[in-house]
């Protein structure tokens, strides 16, 4: 057996999902006996069988890929339940393996395999769907990339209305059907305070969230997951903001994206040129528009 | 402590691993650390808090590399996109030198997130060699090698664990990062006698020491980096400072992190090792290790 051989190997072995009770499968992958298959290029020792040895492999990487999902997405895991939540993330990851040297990406993929199999967040399929976007955007934020910002200067040539203001790439814009925002920071707020209480107080505080958190009525809201200071916040916006960010997100001229955002908008003609100017003079100190390239900006 | 060309002729003391909930004391109390070893990985980013504390230890402190993922046992080449981010890295952090592990860890683009053990063939050693040398090349910076604790052998093995480190480490001609609790851990696990492993590696590459707890279980222990250093493992760090000369030294610490003083108190009791070794060197007239004396005037 030759390096790639045995390393394809064990690699099967570890990422096959763990038994019940956190035990290795008996069952090989691809079908026959684990021991036999441990035994073919594990050694035992006068302690432990090949099994054994190979299954404190299988075990920590399922530990370690599970807490790590675990810790990156709290706020699903209110929602669904600890019980749920575990079921979701070991067929995810067995689906979804990591494909970055980073396990800061390990769950990347899973507000997108979540729209693929609801059947994992039934019944609360929406609600877990606004919140495992939500906290996809905010790793996002947290260490996303940042262009230059857009400077006072950059626009000194003048204003041109046919020009593209690129939205920077750490900030996500999410339309949503529940208030996940409110629910996220309570979450992260519980488990602050959790830190300092009881194991049996705790787990009665779970219980007693999952229930709360379930039972959020729905309500439309429009949000910018963004970065200030090195710190992220979630700013609710109006939705002719939103349309407006989202189309310059898009690559749309600014004269295009204003007049898509006031379409089907309840706010007056007379008060929407002041309205805009206050937007970007907010967006523009927040730093969320990237300095147009030239090329960019002529295109 | 001995300079040599692994370490990039520093004579670096005792560090300790730079951690999360330690940025807050660092960055206020600003305390007395020879040097902080930092995971490669957690800064490997686009932007963020995690570079912005970076660069505030960075003005202050000595920082080295060290890396968790580079996998220089994987039969699969080295990726792309790692290797120019370690590299921007590289040129923010200026470390003198960068350690990885003797390990593999990813098979075909799809990564396990732990530190394998390698089969101690000649096919593995050529091969990750190979890739040391492609990564210091690359990087332009010495590059040293972490022996791993491990749980399981392999059976197509051709050589004890310390003849693979040198046999990789002769044909890199790459440094060597002897981790005295992995050889600990694995020596119980394997059974093996500790000391044959620290007398047996090439001394003139051990460029870096890393120390650390570990948890024993019945039948096994694993290595948790969250307790204090054993006796038998200072035993063995005593040995190898000895035979090395007094090297670069970190306390790893990842797991239930105590204060930053109680973890810096536990690496700072290599110290009185340190002296005791260069105390006998000066008694001797050693100035150094055996490489430096062949390279310095």
């Amino acid at each position: 057996m030759n390096l790639a051989q045995i390393q394809r190997k064990m690699a099967r072995a570890l990422f096959a999902p763990l038994a019940p009770g956190y035990r290795m499968r008996r069952r090989a992958p691809g079908g026959g006996s684990m021991r036999r298959y441990a035994a073919s290029f594990i050694k035992p020792n006068d302690r432990l069988t090949s099994f054994e040895r190979l299954e404190i492999y299988n075990r920590q990487y399922w530990f370690r890929v599970l807490t790590c999902l675990a810790d990156d997405f709290p706020g699903l895991r209110a929602v669904l339940g600890e019980k749920q939540f575990d079921r979701l993330s070991e067929a995810y990851l067995a689906e979804c393996p990591s494909r970055s040297f980073t396990l800061r990406n390990l769950g990347s993929r899973l507000p997108a395999w979540i729209e693929k199999h609801p059947a994992f967040v039934r019944p609360h399929t929406r609600l877990a769907l606004d919140m495992v976007r939500l906290e996809w955007a905010e790793i996002v934020a947290f260490d996303g990339p940042r262009e230059t910002p857009l400077q006072p200067q950059d626009l000194v040539e003048g204003f041109d209305p046919r020009m593209k203001l690129p939205v920077q790439p750490y900030i996500t814009l999410l339309e949503l059907q529940y208030p996940v925002d409110d629910l996220l920071l309570e979450v992260n707020k519980g488990s602050e305070d959790g830190e300092a209480a009881s194991n049996a107080v705790s787990d009665r505080r779970k219980r007693a969230s999952v229930r709360r958190f379930r039972a959020l009525k729905p309500q439309p809201i429009f949000l910018a997951v963004h970065r200030n200071d090195d710190s992220v916040y979630f700013r609710r916006l109006e939705p002719e903001a939103f349309s407006l960010l989202a189309a310059l997100r898009d690559r749309k001229s600014i004269a295009a994206a204003v007049a898509g955002a006031f379409r089907k908008s309840a706010i007056p003609v007379t008060e929407r040129a002041e309205t805009v100017r206050e937007w970007f003079e907010l967006w523009s100190a927040l730093g969320w528009f990237c300095r147009p390239s030239a090329r960019a900006a002529s295109a | 402590m001995p300079a040599n060309r692994f370490n990039g002729f520093t004579d670096y003391g005792i560090g300790i691993g730079l951690r999360i909930p330690h940025y807050d004391h660092i960055l206020t109390k600003k305390p007395v650390v020879d040097w902080f070893e930092i995971i490669s990985e957690n800064f490997m980013i686009d932007a963020g808090r995690p570079l912005r504390v970076l660069d505030q230890i960075l003005d202050q402190y000595r920082v080295v590399q060290h890396g968790v993922s580079m996998y220089f046992g994987s039969a699969e080449p080295l990726a792309r996109e790692h290797l120019r981010r370690l590299k921007t890295l590289v040129k923010r952090t200026k470390t003198p030198w960068l350690s990885d592990h003797l390990c593999w860890g990813s098979v075909d683009g799809t990564y396990t997130h732990d530190l394998l053990p390698m089969p101690y063939t000649f096919e593995a050693a050529r091969l990750t060699a190979r890739k040391i040398r492609e990564v210091r090349d690359y990087l332009e910076v010495p590059v040293c090698v972490e022996n791993v604790s491990s749980y399981a052998e392999y059976h197509v093995s051709e050589m004890t664990e310390w003849e693979f480190l040198t046999e990789v480490a002769e044909a890199a001609d790459c440094g060597i990062l002897l981790d005295v609790n992995n050889i600990y851990v694995s020596s119980f696990n394997h059974r093996f006698n500790p000391m044959d492993y620290v007398e047996n590696v090439p001394h003139h590459r051990v460029a870096q020491i890393h120390i650390a707890g570990h948890s024993k279980y019945r039948k096994y222990i694993l290595d948790t980096h969250d307790h204090p250093v054993i006796d038998p493992v200072w035993k063995l760090y005593e040995t190898a400072i000895r035979r090395c000369g007094p090297t670069a030294t970190l306390l790893e610490w990842d797991d239930h992190i105590p204060s930053f003083e109680e973890v810096h108190a536990e690496a700072l009791k290599a110290d009185r090792f340190l002296r005791a070794v260069a105390d006998t060197r000066a008694s001797a007239g050693v100035p150094g290790s055996a490489e430096s004396q062949l390279v310095l005037p």
